[in-house]
């Protein structure tokens, strides 16, 4: 294992999580079981006190993973220097097989965090907490994650030898290779780009159908997390060759690199929000016919789907002036 | 929204006028929950200003050396080699190199004699690092002494002392010529210390390497990268040692930092309890003390930092010096680079804030439920 400082602090905010997780799964047992909003026991009384606790611990954790997940890239990105083939990201998750899981694990945990938060945050609002059991029902789902996370990430670290030779990125996504990395950037940049236009149209006529119409905030939820994953597949296949002006250099990681100007962070950044909105929504969208939200509801999804349509519009626009500012020219080739 | 961020500000508004109330219990939480930023931030910023130093002081250096090995040691490699070699693609250059370690009685230093490539020297002529002029007091023109192998005395001039911002790699720098390096170390003629390789693409550096084990199997190519990623590893690990000593006092401060959250006066608890009555809701007190420790950790993190970034980049880190540099009798002055990263920032936030607010949730939630009649009566 590396004693690096970053992976230290990644080691302990999972650990923390993990506990603070169990913790309050434990309590939301508790209440699937005996809640009972009428009753005023004894029991029902030290339950809706610990609501409050409880709320706040998920709520720190979910803050907690999502800067770890910054880090956890930023932290491959700079270690790559140590191993010996690794040119970016790509090679030091490639380091052992434990990387990629571990990625895409607290890329779930976010995404999930989010519907949590979006879900406590109406819970809040209303008068007789409605959604207690959904809400602590869905950690029962979550902690899972949290503790697989946990096993995979210390597993992970524990794996990394500098004398492993890893791949980089240059042959992880190729167009020739096999897996799904290289499907990915088998992709024609044209189809991708099609896809992506079409998507994202798809996904802001649905929004703006909400805004007006207050139908089909599913929908949205639904367009958005094609929007992005076929924003992934569009980064790989074309738009980050125009970051690097290279035709062929496919990887979704070195544009997070600072020779590239962080590009990465202003692609993944609004993507992963807007998405984390839009999941947002669409979780709460068929929950409006409860009664004490039928006011709550409509006014939240109407919040979070714009801002979820702004951030998809940046994302939209930084893409496009990837594309558009970038030296690479391939109009007769692609075009 | 903006009905929102008013809420906010008010909160702000009455959690700043709250902690001015109590001066004494936090500051001295500001003092410790600083002095933790400040032990953390300075050992992360220092090491992580030497490694940047390794790394421009490695970025001028050759690609491949060659090394000749007899019986697992270093030892001369004959000059023939370079032609024995032959012509490898990718290589753009090569020649021979003469250094060594020459160890001063008087000083009780090693000196690294060099024969330079890039100027011309007489042959009792020597030009030397700074700190070798300042610990054996000469200047230009003066005579330095020293005994060879053979037990010969050599005098050389000091022609010119080396400029003092690359001092960290020429502090204990001689450069004399050819003939007299040979003759001072008993090296014959067509023998060198080791030879150079330049390569123009990093991508071939390993199939070069490989081909020169196949072709010269006596010998051992390290590469840049190699010595690079060995600092790299090094500095972090050193890091990484400081820090799982200095775990036992964070374990401490997150320990200090429950007890002052649990630990809540009776005017504090009245405090609360006045303010439920009014009809505060236990949210509301959450969030009031969660703006009141991300004030205090704020607070702390900048003024840790601060503080942090002035020791190690005015006042040359003297408190970690020794156990991160390391250290020589000839040990080279110099200026550290200022380098912040979003990486340092996060790590540091996940090692001070974190335990921090972790350990202040429960003893805020319990202040936040207590009922207004138990406190007020």
């Amino acid at each position: 294992m590396l004693l690096n400082p970053a992976i230290l602090a990644l080691s302990i905010v999972s650990f923390v999580v993990a506990c603070m997780m169990l913790l309050a799964t434990g309590f939301g047992l508790q209440v699937v079981r005996h809640w009972d909003i009428g009753s005023g026991s004894e029991l029902q009384l030290t339950m809706e006190r610990r609501t409050y606790l409880i709320s706040t611990l998920v709520a720190f954790s979910f803050m907690a993973e999502l800067v770890a997940l910054l880090l956890f890239i930023y932290n491959a990105e700079q270690i790559s220097s140590q191993f010996v083939g690794a040119m970016c990201a790509t090679g030091v998750l490639n380091v052992d097989p434990y990387g990629w899981p571990t990625l895409y694990l607290k890329i779930a945990i976010f995404f999930s965090g989010a519907v949590w938060l979006t879900l406590n945050h109406v819970d809040n609002k209303a008068r007789d907490y409605p959604l207690v059991r959904v809400k602590y029902g869905l950690l029962l789902l979550i902690l899972p994650l949290v503790i697989a996370e946990l096993v995979l990430q210390t597993r992970y670290f524990l794996g990394m030898d500098p004398d492993i030779i890893t791949s980089c990125c240059g042959s992880l996504f190729t167009p020739e290779g096999q897996g799904v990395a290289a499907e990915l950037s088998g992709v024609e940049p044209g189809t991708a780009m099609l896809l992506l236009t079409v998507s994202g149209a798809a996904a802001l006529l649905t929004g703006g159908w909400y805004l007006f119409q207050r139908k089909s905030g599913i929908a949205f939820a639904v367009t958005s997390l094609t929007t992005f994953l076929i924003a992934l597949l569009a980064i790989v296949s074309c738009v980050a060759l125009y970051i690097y002006e290279h035709p062929h250099h496919h990887c979704p990681f070195c544009i997070l690199k600072e020779g590239h100007d962080f590009m990465g962070y202003y692609l993944y950044i609004p993507l992963f929000i807007a998405t984390a909105m839009a999941l947002g929504a669409g979780a709460i969208a068929p929950l409006r016919n409860i009664t004490s939200l039928k006011e709550i509801i409509p006014a939240e999804s109407r919040q979070l789907i714009g801002v979820s349509m702004l951030f998809m519009l940046l994302f939209y626009l930084v893409a496009a002036y990837a594309i558009l500012g970038s030296n690479l020219t391939m109009v007769e080739v692609w075009w | 929204m903006k009905a929102f961020i008013r809420k906010q500000r008010y909160l702000i508004d009455f959690t700043l006028s709250s902690l001015l109330r109590r001066p004494g219990k936090n500051l001295g939480l500001l003092v410790v929950y600083s002095l933790i930023v400040f032990l953390l931030a300075s050992v992360m910023l220092f090491t992580h200003a030497l490694r940047s130093e390794a790394r421009l002081v490695l970025a001028d250096s050759p690609e491949i050396i060659l090394q000749r090995m007899v019986a697992g040691r270093h030892d001369l490699i004959p000059g023939s080699y370079l032609e024995k070699m032959g012509r490898i693609r990718g290589v753009i250059g090569k020649h021979g190199r003469l250094w060594g370690y020459f160890y001063d009685p008087a000083v009780q230093a090693n000196y690294t004699l060099m024969v330079p490539r890039d100027r011309q020297l007489a042959e009792d002529e020597a030009v030397i690092g700074a700190a070798i002029a300042r610990t054996r007091g000469v200047s230009r023109g003066d005579f330095l002494t020293f005994r060879s192998t053979d037990g010969n005395a050599y005098s050389f001039r000091v022609s010119a002392i080396l400029a003092s911002d690359s001092e960290l790699v020429s502090a204990d720098l001689i450069l004399v010529s050819e003939q007299r390096f040979r003759t001072f170390f008993g090296i014959p003629e067509g023998y060198y210390t080791d030879l150079v390789l330049n390569v123009r693409n990093p991508k071939e550096l390993r199939k070069v390497a490989e081909k020169l084990t196949l072709r010269l199997p006596d010998t051992r190519p390290i590469l840049r990268d190699e010595i690079l990623r060995t600092y790299d590893a090094i500095f972090n690990w050193r890091q990484g040692i400081v820090f799982v000593l200095l775990t036992g006092t964070i374990l401490a401060f997150v320990i200090f930092a429950w007890d002052k959250a649990s630990g809540l006066s009776a005017e504090e608890r009245r405090e609360i309890g006045i303010l439920k009555a009014i009809g505060w809701e236990t949210s509301d007190v959450i969030r009031m003390k969660f703006w009141e420790g991300a004030i205090i950790s704020l607070s702390a993190f900048l003024l840790g930092y601060l503080t942090a970034y002035g020791h190690v980049f005015y006042a040359n880190a003297g408190l970690f010096e020794p156990v991160l540099k390391g250290w020589s009798v000839l040990y080279p002055e110099f200026r550290l680079t200022p380098f912040i990263d979003g990486l340092q920032l996060a790590t540091l936030f996940f090692f001070t804030v974190f335990p921090y607010t972790v350990a202040t949730i429960v003893p805020i939630w319990r202040a936040a439920i207590t009922d207004p009649d138990t406190v007020m009566r």
